[in-house]
């Protein structure tokens, strides 16, 4: 490293008021922070590949109805509602366990800003999911008569594409709730995925318990999202799930990261 | 310029930091020492927004850091070192910095030339950096926005010698062009060649406060006999304050010259005798950071005492 004879100047510059920076800016850099480390941009790869995997073993094992662009898509959304909230939590935990919290809001002060920004970015993020999905169920539908004897059909309606967004985004919020609650990334992808597992278990064996699996089990809510067939008292029952899962959590680790100390 | 008033942190029973107060002007170093666990780190977190005090306020530019808009373009932060993504590399850490404050990546190459890490070490993931590159990373990154205030935490943890004289060169330059700069160190060797002023923290309070010229030009004296108990003896029949220095010497509260003609008038063969110049600091900061030390308040307080 060379170090001495360079002479620059870092003139403190007197007075020159800088503007804060937009929530658009702050949003772009939280979007680059999921991609720019190794082990971000590698779980953003698996989810692409993950989806092109599952339309091609349902391309080549599958059914000839089940070989359209609308079953394809249903079914590209579980790998990527699987495995998006991961990097929705790690948005938001790296800062802690990489100790880039520090860092992040000395640059930042206005800690909600920060925080803002991440949720935008996780909107964005489950959008893109969901483009992934859609991309790879257009491959399965182009490449079917091409690489078996079945035909395809394009077909897809908007209440499907609909939910599926809203289900993915709605996920992938609930891993940065988790995330923030959390502040530590082994703990909340642990928790993300047993305590609403063991919800599911316990609300489906014990029979009291229907009501806490129609009402509070994200599994049994947000399942008819995939294919785009909720409908009626269903939305009523999917909001009070992601309140329990999502809304709660967010909202005690928004407050907690706002008043707490960073370092 | 850094405001820091009747600064107070407590968590739960403990007093980590207790009613301090200093500021620091533009064009000027100001060292803040203290043995670990002080409070240093402590206050730098609370004038940097990342600690929220129990009482008292902390001001840079005459604003509470939390309401600086863009706040990497007024101040320069390097609070710990290992604050960084291991599995960034150097320019991208920096990128998302420049991103954030707005500034053009252009900047990004200019700050690691500046610090020394460009070329190859730029990127190399944080992870595999030395202690001493990421110091330079984390002076980068307080660089960054070209701010005119700077609070560094340790910044000469881990660099060489060579390192650690560069920094001196660049935290001069920019205070002598107007800058205002806070650095803490547990060494007063390493900022006393920069400071201008010192800021002396122990068991939460301040023990010292003043300029370095004050602190460490003393009118004391280092003075040292074969025997001390004699020595001792005729300083206190002369009037004169002592106490005990490095090994078996003395530090007396008078000039050389009163201390020289108290040892003669009671016939005491000296071995050495000279101006203390920044011993007495040396002394107090010794005693603060030796083992004996505790960071209880009260330790603190009898030094104070014996410094004044």
């Amino acid at each position: 490293m060379s170090t001495a004879t360079i002479e620059q100047p870092t003139t403190p510059r007197v007075g020159e008021p800088a503007a804060a920076p937009s929530l658009l800016r702050l949003t772009r850099v939280e979007l680059r922070k999921s991609y720019d480390t190794r082990a971000g941009f590698w779980l953003l790869l698996v989810v692409a590949l993950a989806s092109l995997a599952v339309v091609l073993l349902q391309l080549f094992f599958a059914d000839e109805p089940d070989k359209t662009f609308d079953m394809f898509f249903a079914t590209t959304q579980l790998p990527v509602g699987l495995l998006l909230p991961v990097v929705g939590i790690l948005l938001v935990t790296s800062e802690w366990s990489q100790r880039t919290a520090m860092t992040t809001f000395a640059l930042v002060p206005a800690r909600s800003r920060v925080l803002t920004a991440k949720v935008l970015a996780g909107v964005v993020l489950g959008l893109l999911g969901v483009a992934a999905a859609a991309v790879a169920s257009a491959l399965g539908a182009l490449l079917t008569p091409v690489l078996t004897e079945d035909s395809s059909a394009w077909g897809v309606s908007g209440a499907q594409v609909g939910q599926a967004v809203l289900v993915q985004v709605i996920t992938i919020l609930i891993g940065i709730a988790f995330g923030m609650l959390l502040l530590s990334s082994p703990l909340a992808i642990v928790l993300y995925f047993v305590l609403p597992t063991v919800v599911t278990i316990v609300s489906n064996t014990v029979g009291s318990l229907t009501w806490m699996r129609d009402w509070l089990d994200l599994t049994t809510t947000t399942g008819p999202m995939y294919d785009g067939s909720l409908d009626g008292q269903g939305w009523a029952q999917v909001a009070t799930s992601v309140a329990l899962w999502g809304l709660a959590p967010m909202v005690a680790g928004w407050i907690r990261i706002v008043r707490s100390e960073i370092g | 310029m850094i405001t820091v008033e009747h600064l107070t942190k407590r968590y739960g029973a403990q007093l980590a930091v207790s009613d301090v107060s200093f500021s620091c002007a533009p064009g000027t170093v100001t060292g803040f020492l203290g043995p670990n666990g002080a409070g240093k780190s402590t206050t730098l977190r609370a004038v940097c927004g990342l600690t929220l005090p129990t009482s008292g306020t902390a001001t840079v530019g005459g604003r509470p850091y939390r309401e600086l808009p863009n706040a990497g373009r007024h101040v320069g932060v390097l609070l710990d070192a290992g604050a960084q993504h291991s599995g960034r590399t150097g320019r991208e850490a920096l990128t998302l910095a420049a991103l954030v404050q707005g500034v053009p990546r252009t900047r990004v190459d200019e700050v690691l030339e500046h610090v020394g890490l460009a070329g190859k070490p730029a990127g190399k993931r944080v992870g595999k950096y030395s202690l001493g590159m990421r110091q330079r990373l984390g002076l980068a990154m307080a660089l960054l926005g070209d701010p005119q205030v700077l609070i560094l935490d340790e910044p000469a943890n881990g660099l060489d010698p060579d390192g650690i004289f560069w920094m001196r060169g660049l935290l001069r330059g920019f205070a002598d062009r107007g800058g205002t700069v806070l650095l803490s160190s547990h060494l007063l060797r390493e900022v006393e060649a920069v400071a201008d002023q010192l800021v002396v923290i122990a068991g939460g309070r301040i023990v010292a406060q003043g300029s370095s010229a004050e602190l460490l030009a003393s009118t004391g004296s280092l003075v040292r006999a074969r025997d001390s108990a004699a020595l001792t003896a005729a300083l206190t029949a002369a009037g004169i304050g002592a106490v005990p220095g490095l090994a078996d010497g003395l530090v007396a509260d008078a000039p050389a010259e009163a201390v020289g003609l108290a040892a003669a008038t009671a016939g005491v063969a000296l071995l050495e005798l000279r101006p203390a110049g920044g011993d007495r600091l040396e002394e107090l900061f010794r005693s603060l950071t030796g083992p004996s030390a505790g960071t209880s308040p009260t330790t603190a307080t009898q030094i104070q005492e014996t410094r004044a």
